[in-house]
């Protein structure tokens, strides 16, 4: 399933931010800064012999903010985890089926797993700066980590924390330790982090459940201004979190079984008028 | 104005009252009484008794003082306090004493030319002033040294493998690892006397009794390692990985990094499983009595060698000697503990 937006594909023409050009080395200059894309087809995922979730094909056109909703255990962080390969890390994990990064399936054998997550960046349901390291060395990490060379760091710091919405409330103290930040600085400045390598994806697994009011307001202004440049794919509990911020709903649920995934639509339509009943009962608040 | 303002004075509403803390003491004093009167009228003596017959008195009384102030459930609550209490004390009283015992005796054996001379030229009746632990403290200082720098790689590197490769050897290893921190020491000397020392060396030297005590120390530090990795929480390393960081830079840049307090711990603790070791010690060093720098040839002295041989000759100054031994090696560990909370609390930039 693909949908068309005439508002997103003015995006996806869109030139690449200054930021694109300051981490040009992690993409080859001139190549257009969004892609085509990832697409999700017939994925399948499982804990030892648990069968997690079953056959989901997603499709996440570039420059698209998509969100995944759902009751607890249907599978929606199971599967934004397949989508950049954190599902291996679990003891026991398996999968099926094929992720697709601008055409090119990421479970390919002999794919490099950490090119793969420089290009599909992760923000965590908890806030998790890294402890022994300032805020300013928090942004940059992922630079270090993925032993990429960059002229202009205080450029790019700076920048990636204006875009987190960050910035001002920390350009005095970057030489402080990222734990001294409250719960929403920590959650924006892991965005920052992973702002820093130039995602064409971004995953965000409920990136605001352990957050107040207003620094979630604050993150989803910066996930809707991110994603002029990128794609984003956001796990929430949060209904009218995902009728704000997204272009794109799939609703997911485990009934019984595996989790699946009922329908995806424009957000509009998903809360509005959805296709499924199941999907009707739950956006209306009937169940889940 | 701003005086006059304030009008509320902190208080600590949670303390307790002057009545309930004349109350304490009145239950304190009466344990008192109780245990001297007890000793005095009945079959128990000894310092013991006194002890012993306190907290049993103290503890009674303060269950009577909860059930009648409030309830049974209060009076088994104070009741637990004092046998709290009194497990602490019999943790603390001996340290204390072995402590003070060590200081008081160790002190009579302190001069000036201690820690520069040592007992090449002095025979076990001469004064305490002359003679020396150098050649002591430097065996000491090199044994250890060369234990460490062997240990602590292969230690934390097998609590790496432990935490973060999780391979499929990692039960066995951890079995091995467990089994090898009960090994006696005695058994470790031996291993090396039989397997480096009668077949390869053919004599002794520090470099022996360094291997010994690796033994003993890689169990200490891989376990400690381990645990102090363990809580390193897995949302760390994930966002290493998730942001393109092979597993090694993650383990690198991001895990050590976090628990490197623990880890200088780990370290510590390691010293101070085997500076104080003797057995191996007796049997792999040969424990000569002036300074050899040189740990792959010769006789190498140690503070528990010095310590030991000093009371086997059992001459009034030797005795002397070996209790101002035991004081060096009591403040060196010391020291060494301070040094590690030092540099674990410290930030680096």
């Amino acid at each position: 399933m693909t949908f068309e937006n005439p508002d997103k594909k003015e995006k996806a023409m869109a030139t690449p931010s200054s930021l694109a050009s300051v981490a040009a080395n992690t993409r080859k200059p001139g190549t257009n800064t969004l892609g085509i894309g990832l697409e999700a087809r017939g994925v399948h995922a499982w804990f030892g012999k648990h069968h997690a979730l079953s056959n989901v094909s997603l499709d996440f056109p570039a420059g698209t903010v998509t969100a995944l909703i759902g009751p607890s255990g249907c599978g929606k962080s199971t599967f934004i985890r397949t989508l950049n390969r954190m599902h291996e890390f679990i003891p026991g994990a398996a999968m099926a089926g094929e992720v697709l990064l601008d055409g090119k399936d990421i479970y390919e054998p002999g794919t490099d797993v950490t090119k793969i997550r420089l290009k599909i960046g992760m923000v965590f349901q908890k806030p998790n700066p890294f402890p022994s390291m300032t805020i300013g060395e928090n942004v940059l990490s992922g630079l270090k980590l993925a032993q990429l060379k960059n002229s202009n760091k205080d450029e790019l710091l700076e920048e990636c924390l204006v875009r987190a919405g960050l910035w001002n409330e920390v350009k005095d103290r970057l030489n402080a330790h990222g734990g001294s930040l409250s719960g929403g600085q920590q959650q924006r400045l892991c965005i920052a982090r992973a702002l820093a390598v130039n995602p064409q994806v971004l995953l965000m697994d409920e990136p605001c459940s352990a957050l107040d009011p207003g620094s979630t307001l604050r993150i989803e202004e910066t996930i809707k201004e991110l994603s002029e440049t990128m794609t984003i794919v956001i796990v929430t509990h949060n209904m009218q979190q995902a009728a704000r911020v997204s272009d794109f709903t799939a609703f997911f649920l485990a009934d019984g079984g595996p989790g699946e995934m009922i329908e995806t639509a424009p957000t509009s339509q998903i809360f509005s008028q959805p296709r499924d009943q199941r999907t009707e009962n739950y956006v209306t608040g009937r169940f889940g | 104005m701003s005086e006059s303002k304030v009008s509320v004075k902190p208080s600590r509403p949670w303390r307790p009252s002057p009545k309930e803390r004349a109350i304490n003491f009145a239950l304190i004093l009466g344990s008192v009484l109780a245990s001297y009167l007890l000793v005095a009228v009945t079959e128990l003596k000894g310092k013991l008794a006194y002890f012993a017959v306190f907290f049993v008195a103290l503890a009674v009384l303060n269950l009577v003082r909860g059930v009648l102030t409030r309830d049974w459930m209060n009076g088994r609550d104070q009741f637990f306090s004092i046998v709290m209490l009194l497990g602490m004390t019999m943790v603390i009283l001996p340290t204390a004493s072995i402590l003070y015992t060590v200081f008081d005796r160790g002190r009579k054996g302190l001069h000036a030319g201690l820690l520069t001379n040592d007992m090449s030229l002095a025979t076990p009746s001469d004064p305490i002033t002359s003679g020396g632990l150098l050649h002591a403290i430097i065996g000491t200082f090199l044994l250890v040294s060369v234990a460490l720098v062997v240990s602590l790689p292969i230690g934390v590197l097998t609590a790496l493998y432990l935490t973060e490769i999780k391979g499929r050897l990692t039960r066995p290893i951890r079995f091995l690892v467990q089994a090898m921190s009960g090994v006696p020491s005695i058994v470790a000397g031996l291993f090396i006397l039989s397997a480096v020392v009668y077949t390869v060396t053919k004599s002794y030297s520090g470099l022996v009794g360094s291997l010994a005590l690796t033994i003993l120390m890689i169990p200490t530090i891989a376990r400690t390692a381990e645990e102090v990795l363990n809580l390193i929480p897995n949302d760390l390393r994930e966002a290493g990985v998730a942001l393109g960081g092979t597993q090694w830079r993650t383990v690198a840049m991001v895990v050590v990094p976090a628990a490197k307090s623990g880890l200088i711990t780990a370290l510590i603790l390691g010293v101070a499983r085997i500076v104080g070791e003797t057995a191996p010690i007796l049997l792999l060093t040969g424990g000569g009595d002036a300074v050899n720098l040189n740990p792959t040839q010769g006789a190498m002295g140690s503070l528990p060698f010095y310590i030991w041989k000093s009371f086997l000759l059992g001459t009034e100054e030797s005795i002397t000697r070996g209790w101002a031994g035991l004081l060096v090696l009591l403040v060196l560990v010391l020291s060494l503990f301070l040094l590690a909370r030092f540099l674990g609390s410290r930030r680096t930039k």
